[in-house]
């Protein structure tokens, strides 16, 4: 089994209340970093782990906390990202729901690093039921010595509300998220300026992911070049992957950042393989956002080197052949599974998804997704196929945030790898009218066909 | 003074100047449209792409070209700045890219629309857009709503720049109206049915750059190329009181605040003096408004024509055009 620093404690029964979460050593980061670190000590060892965000952009957390504006004199705010809702990712959800207090203890030590008095944690409003579960954590702890006024009498004071969202994606994007907690319409900001240096209102702001700020109770605890020895090359650590689709055991996996990608599908120890004895057609390896793979594609790169799950091996060969990590949303397709079918349904939810604010994004991700109805419904026509890959390359880079670009790329990515899929469905509209039309007969491109014959 | 080339014309700007308001300083061919930038608006701008360019260099101290085409009306200049703009393809693509987007869901409406002639996207169109449009799905509407006895909302044709609502928010202290719903189902609207009706509205009707916003006084009465207009200007305790009158013989159409050369209003005018002086004689006529040469307002030949400023500013035009010949023949991408 690999190494588990998140999950470790994920079977203990009661690990979400504080009695058994302290017992597991689990407050510890607190005592060390507030009694016998400075808030930069704290900063140099998330520098030295590595760490990187684990909302989906991979930025190096260090980094991102040193860009934090110090010369202001204007408070500073810490907000957490619990607004998961990139399709096909559910990580954040299980980290609150089943261990809340490795997040409260997370935002403690994080905030301590940063300077920050008040801090948020922005959690969509569809997680209802977790709602109370933090809230009834943050209590705890707050009885506990380790918030409020004055934690462990060391004269730093930290107040943290839970904010629920109210189902957006778009306020998973940061300077959106900023401006709803501000009590506006979600709007992404333009960047620059930055959060660092003006963010919740006006003041520098830090904003990171759920597990992100959750493992850095864990680097303080075993120390940042301790950390930084887990995983591979600069993808260090842990990640969290939310596996879905069609495998034999979905669900969340912590792995060490660098095990290979087939090993993560098949072993018994992970996804257990495909389902129903069916073969893979397709993965999706890092939530909606990033480019769709083919079979042989995710499991070894073009050069033929077999896949690691990390953020260098994933992105190996850019987009051309390869993709992203990601936030670990891993939807595996087995071969019953329509190509176009999928790429409609990522393209409806970005549309739906879209605040409205720039041109390009507001009417490419509903143009988008009209033609892909038509393909799909067997009224495509061959011209849609690089219509598509024209609009999305219209859209890519000229929008005032990257939904924009995570609207564009599935959609490129899709015809680039599976073009004879889209061509299929103009070329035998009758055959493609029935919604489940390759789950008896699955598709087989045409070349394959033919080197067989 | 910081130094700023763009399209390979230098020019020096003060410190806070951005990219766009740099280009409108040199003028000409060079200044990128801007559809949701106002500069009398604080807040506008960097929403509707229009205004993209690309960086070629950062700065003198920073040479590395900025890896995505930026907004050029929020893009503050640094000092040895180099812009690339109508020199280069990729950026004319991309206005190409964004004039398609925004007339996606735009009705064609322009043989109805009183907008026609002075419409800030027919004119963004016809410079950057293609002649024909690949979008063949349906295209959203809007339910007609009503929002105020002087004020005409067509929903379907707003391309949601903004500018109305920092309208609203700068010239009057209650927060009437603003955008609800996401993505391309946005609408501007009043808070529950409620009518815009303070002091400053009307100048909605002049900062909207489609014919989302227009006049209900002046609904129908005239196409704008056929008025002829007059700066005039009266006392007015609540505003400046400088105004355009759109005439037809003695006949006042409308009011409207005056624009400048890129169709921003720099003084705001109230109501009263927007819709309550239709008379000539409320007045005072300073004189026939200069319309520029290429606007179709500028057809209706009321103005006398200096010669001597349009001779040069044909030359102006052949060398330009000169030039950029030049640089097809040389292969440079122009």
């Amino acid at each position: 089994m690999g190494k588990r620093l998140l999950l470790k404690d994920i079977d203990v029964p009661g690990i979400n209340t504080f009695e058994v979460y302290r017992r597991q050593g689990g407050y510890a980061s607190v005592e060390k970093a507030l009694k016998t670190m400075t808030p930069d000590d704290v900063i140099e060892e998330v520098k030295k782990s590595g760490l990187r965000g684990r909302g989906g952009a991979g930025f190096p957390t260090g980094m991102k906390w040193s860009f934090l504006d110090r010369k202001s004199d204007k408070p500073r705010y810490l907000i957490c990202n619990a607004d998961e809702s990139e399709p096909g990712t559910f990580k954040d959800r299980y980290l609150m729901e089943h261990i809340p207090h490795s997040l409260i203890e997370g935002m403690i030590v994080s905030s301590y690093a940063l300077g920050a008095n008040t801090s948020y944690i922005y959690m969509r409003g569809e997680f209802r039921w977790i709602f109370p579960i933090l809230e009834k954590a943050i209590e705890e702890a707050r009885a506990a010595g380790f918030l409020g006024q004055n934690i462990l009498g060391t004269g730093y004071s930290l107040e943290v509300y839970v904010h629920p969202g109210a189902g957006a994606y778009i306020c998973g994007e940061e300077t959106a998220q900023i401006e709803s907690l501000e009590g506006k319409r979600g709007n992404p900001r333009n960047k620059p300026p930055f959060p660092a240096v003006v963010g919740l209102y006006g003041c520098p702001t830090v904003v990171n992911n759920v597990e992100s700020i959750a493992t850095v109770p864990h680097i303080l605890n075993m120390g940042g070049d301790e950390y930084s020895k887990i995983g591979i090359g600069k993808s260090t650590g842990t990640k969290l992957i939310s596996a879905s689709g069609h495998i034999n055991k979905p669900g969340v996996y912590e792995i060490e950042l660098g095990l290979p990608v087939e090993e993560f599908i098949y072993s018994d120890e992970y996804c257990g393989g495909i389902w129903k004895g069916r073969k893979m057609k397709a993965v999706v390896a890092g939530g909606s956002s990033v480019p769709i793979l083919p079979a042989d594609l995710i499991l070894k790169t073009a050069a033929g080197e077999p896949r690691l799950m990390s953020y260098e091996s994933l992105a190996d060969g850019g987009f051309q052949t390869g993709t992203m990590l990601g936030s670990g949303g891993f939807v595996v397709m087995d071969e019953t599974t329509c190509i176009v079918r999928n790429t409609w349904s990522f393209a409806r939810f970005y549309h739906h998804e879209s605040c409205g604010q720039c041109s390009p994004c507001r009417e490419g991700t509903g143009w988008m997704e009209k033609v892909l109805h038509r393909l799909e419904h067997g009224e495509g026509r061959m011209h849609d196929i690089d219509l598509l890959v024209n609009v999305a390359k219209n859209i890519e880079g000229n929008t005032i945030c990257p939904l924009g670009d995570a609207a564009a790329w599935p959609v490129a990515a899709a015809i680039r790898h599976f073009r004879e899929e889209f061509e299929y469905h103009v070329k035998y509209p009758e055959k493609v009218k029935d919604p489940k039309h390759f789950e008896k007969e699955p598709f087989v491109p045409e070349r394959v066909v033919a080197a067989t014959a | 003074m910081l130094k700023v080339t763009i399209d390979g014309i230098e020019t020096e700007v003060a410190e806070g100047t951005t990219i766009l308001q740099a280009a409108r300083q040199i003028g000409g061919e060079i200044v990128p449209p801007a559809m949701c930038y106002y500069s009398s608006l604080k807040n506008s701008g960097g929403k509707c792409r229009a205004c993209l360019v690309k960086v070629a260099q950062g700065s003198a101290r920073d040479p590395r070209p900025m890896p995505k085409l930026v907004p050029s009306c929020i893009t503050g200049v640094q000092d040895g700045m180099v812009v690339e703009n109508i020199t280069n393809p990729q950026v004319l693509e991309a206005r190409k890219g964004v004039v398609e987007f925004l007339l996606l869901n735009h009705p064609l409406d322009c043989p109805i629309c009183d907008q026609a002639g002075e419409c800030d996207l027919q004119n963004f169109a016809y410079a950057h857009g293609m002649a024909n449009t690949r979008y063949e799905e349906e295209r959203r509407t809007f339910e007609p709503h009503e929002i105020g006895d002087k004020i005409k909302l067509h929903m379907t044709r707003c391309i949601l720049c903004y500018r109305c609502t920092y309208v609203a928010d700068q010239l009057t202290d209650s927060r009437v109206h603003g955008v609800l719903n996401r993505g391309d189902r946005a609408e501007i609207s009043t808070y529950i049915e409620k009518a815009i009706d303070n002091e400053f509205s009307g100048n909605m009707i002049d900062v909207c750059p489609v014919g989302a916003l227009t006049d209900k006084t002046f609904r129908f009465q005239s196409r704008v190329w056929f008025t002829k207009p007059l700066d005039a200007h009266r006392e007015c305790s609540k505003c400046c009181g400088k105004v355009v009158l759109w005439t037809r013989g003695e006949e006042v159409l409308r009011v409207t605040a005056r624009k400048d050369q890129y169709g921003e209003v720099k003084e705001f005018i109230c109501n009263e003096c927007r819709y309550d002086h239709k008379n000539l004689n409320d007045w005072v006529v300073e004189g026939p408004r200069h319309i520029e040469r290429n606007s179709v307002i500028a057809q209706n030949h009321y103005e006398r024509i200096d010669l001597q400023k349009l001779k040069l500013e044909v030359e102006r035009q052949l060398r330009f055009q000169q030039g950029k010949r030049l640089n097809e023949s040389n292969n440079i991408p122009s």
